[in-house]
């Protein structure tokens, strides 16, 4: 227990600033820091391994030995590949977009003029966190076997047929904007808070800016790195998503990658770590820009 | 002027009756605003969420293929091969969610406490941010690559080392693979509450002279169990709820409720598999309400406690 005292006294005061307190205790409890390198020992391999173990799967060469990057030099014209990518990154704009339509206005909104309303807001978009999304999807699924049992001949059944155009199911876009609604909400709702958004707004109105303008000038230049990271999440929960694709029949990036897994063992795992890669880049990338930000106004 | 108006306008001194129309006039057009939310949210979640719950309770005779009502479905899903199938996602997603929370835990405050840790924070974090979320379908194959029947690390072990026993098509195998995600996941979330652990509090503790021990008895135990309790709650509906990383990694042999699921959908042999699956979803929802109770009433216990 006390190894792990001397992580939170350390913790704390980096957290306070990084300002080192001469005290004495400090001193002696730094020498018992080695449970924190067994810690990082210990899960830095069970979390390199994999990925390591996977890329050399996909470049060693079985058949005369050596090392080579064909199977990624493969990618780009392997069979699926670019139609279902294509299709996934569709979607994936698609839900960015109805997600910050959806999203920004009614967190604004209820930072600005419904603060009472937070606590429901907050309780419905934590809802699809924890809702099993295989049950969602039974459910939606039941839904949309409404339209040739019921509603079979009117406008409503086309509209549902409509929306199960397997080119570009548009069903999975409402689907997923509801999966993505925890990530949304409480990256636009940090931004909102870190923002002081009611002084900013009350300014521009009373200088005699109309709501509109006031959204467009000040409250999304304000949002903008809280936006980016939404929009970036959902983005890479689209690309990654399996469940509901493969319960609604859809074929998108995921599930294509699942249906060659069989036949081409390599080229699967190739495509697997490299989207890995790929968002953790992005995500790092996104991250750096928060802080330069964050650094050129500390507001 | 009324003496009540008179009142408040002392008391909000000098814009109070515009300030109060403009409230008045702006209480109804805000909600509204609110309206696209509650309707999305009405007719994407809460609706498909609801029929589940009627349409399992619907039947479909063998013979005559008519539809019934009948709780029939859910006297097969209680029993037989489904309650092995809850069972095993039950124990799957405890076991999995305690460890999860466990070196989560562990990870995090090694991360909080190291002392150059800016960049490893950083890195860290990202890097949870992509296995806690996206990893599903990749993290499945990057395993199969490793320790899978070809895959390369499995080759070392039972090569040269002679090891054998384990399987990656197992309920331990599928363990291994959802800590993978569900660490992270427990990093994540369990980070801020460590942070706002205030060193003033660990300095008073010192200076009274209470030992270590004393300090997590006392203090940093009972401020962070509600978090961590939540934590390990969210990373036991996130185990539940895992279909894809089983899906690709072991097709359906081994006894799990999405799966099984899966299964019930794409049936075209028995008759009413359909609603079958339906009752094992509203089962599943049924069973992710009564750990968020069981959640609500342990938290309100702790809560009394530090009061």
């Amino acid at each position: 227990m006390s190894a792990t005292t001397t992580g939170v006294s350390t913790a704390a005061v980096a957290g306070a600033g990084g300002v080192d307190p001469e005290t004495p205790v400090r001193a002696a409890r730094r020498s018992r820091g080695w449970w924190r390198w067994v810690v990082f020992a210990v899960l830095g391999l069970y979390f390199l391994v994999p990925l390591a173990a996977s890329v050399w799967f996909t470049v060693r060469d079985r058949a005369r030995g050596g090392v080579s990057a064909d199977v990624y030099a493969g990618i780009p014209t392997a069979e699926g590949f670019a139609e279902n990518f294509g299709r996934s990154l569709a979607l994936g704009a698609l839900t960015v977009l109805i997600a910050l339509l959806l999203m920004v206005p009614t967190v604004v909104l209820v930072e600005l003029r419904l603060p009472r309303l937070r606590p429901l807001v907050e309780l419905l978009t934590l809802v699809p966190l924890l809702l099993p999304p295989i049950a969602l999807v039974v459910g939606v699924r039941s839904v949309l076997a409404w339209a040739p049992e019921y509603f079979f001949r009117t406008p409503l059944a086309e509209a549902f047929f409509a929306l199960q155009e397997p080119a570009l199911p548009w069903i999975l876009v409402l689907v997923y904007v509801v999966l993505a609604l925890p990530f949304v909400y409480r990256a636009l709702d940090a931004g909102v808070r870190g923002a002081q958004l009611r002084t900013l707004t009350e300014a521009a109105r009373v200088l005699g800016a109309s709501w509109p303008r006031v959204m467009l000038t000040v409250v999304l230049p304000v949002l903008r790195t809280s936006v980016l990271n939404a929009a970036f999440l959902t983005l890479a929960l689209v690309l990654g998503e399996f469940t509901v694709a493969n319960i609604l029949g859809f074929e998108t990036f995921p599930t294509w990658i699942v249906r060659i897994s069989g036949s081409q063992p390599q080229l699967s795992v190739a495509v697997s770590v490299l989207s890995l890669l790929l968002t953790w880049a992005l995500l790092l990338l996104i991250s750096a820009l928060d802080r330069r930000r964050r650094e050129e106004d500390p507001a | 002027m009324e003496p009540g108006d008179l009142r408040l306008s002392t008391a909000t001194v000098p814009a109070a009756p515009a300030s109060r129309r403009g409230r008045r006039r702006g209480g109804l057009l805000p909600a509204l605003g609110l309206l696209p939310f509650l309707l999305y949210i009405a007719v994407f979640l809460l609706l498909p969420v609801g029929v589940l719950a009627v349409e399992a309770f619907r039947a479909v005779d063998p013979v005559t293929f008519e539809e019934s009502w009948s709780t029939a479905n859910l006297g097969t899903v209680t029993g037989g091969a489904y309650a092995r199938a809850y069972l095993g996602s039950l124990r799957l997603s405890a076991i999995t969610a305690v460890l999860g929370a466990v070196l989560g835990l562990a990870l995090a405050f090694a991360i909080v406490t190291s002392r150059r840790g800016r960049l490893l924070r950083r890195l860290v974090l990202t890097a949870s941010g992509v296995l806690a979320n996206f990893g599903g379908v990749p993290l499945a194959f990057a395993f199969l690559a490793t320790i899978g029947n070809a895959g390369v690390v499995t080759a070392l072990l039972t090569g040269p080392l002679g090891l054998d026993g384990f399987s990656l098509y197992s309920m331990a195998g599928l363990a291994v693979v959802y800590l993978y995600f569900l660490v992270p996941l427990m990093v994540l979330t369990i980070i801020p509450a460590i942070e706002a652990l205030r060193p003033q509090w660990r300095e008073a503790a010192d200076v009274l002279g209470a030992s270590g021990w004393q300090y997590w008895r006392h203090v940093g135990g009972p401020v962070l169990a509600p978090p961590v309790l939540g934590a390990t709650m969210l990373l036991f509906a996130s185990a539940f709820a895992a279909y894809a990383t089983a899906k690709a990694l072991v097709g359906s042999s081994v006894p799990l409720v999405t799966l099984q699921i899966a299964d019930s959908l794409s049936s075209n042999v028995v008759v009413g598999a359909e609603n079958l699956g339906k009752a094992l979803a509203l089962g599943m929802v049924v069973l992710v309400g009564l750990v968020m109770v069981f959640y609500t009433w342990v938290q309100r216990r702790t809560s009394r406690w530090l009061a």
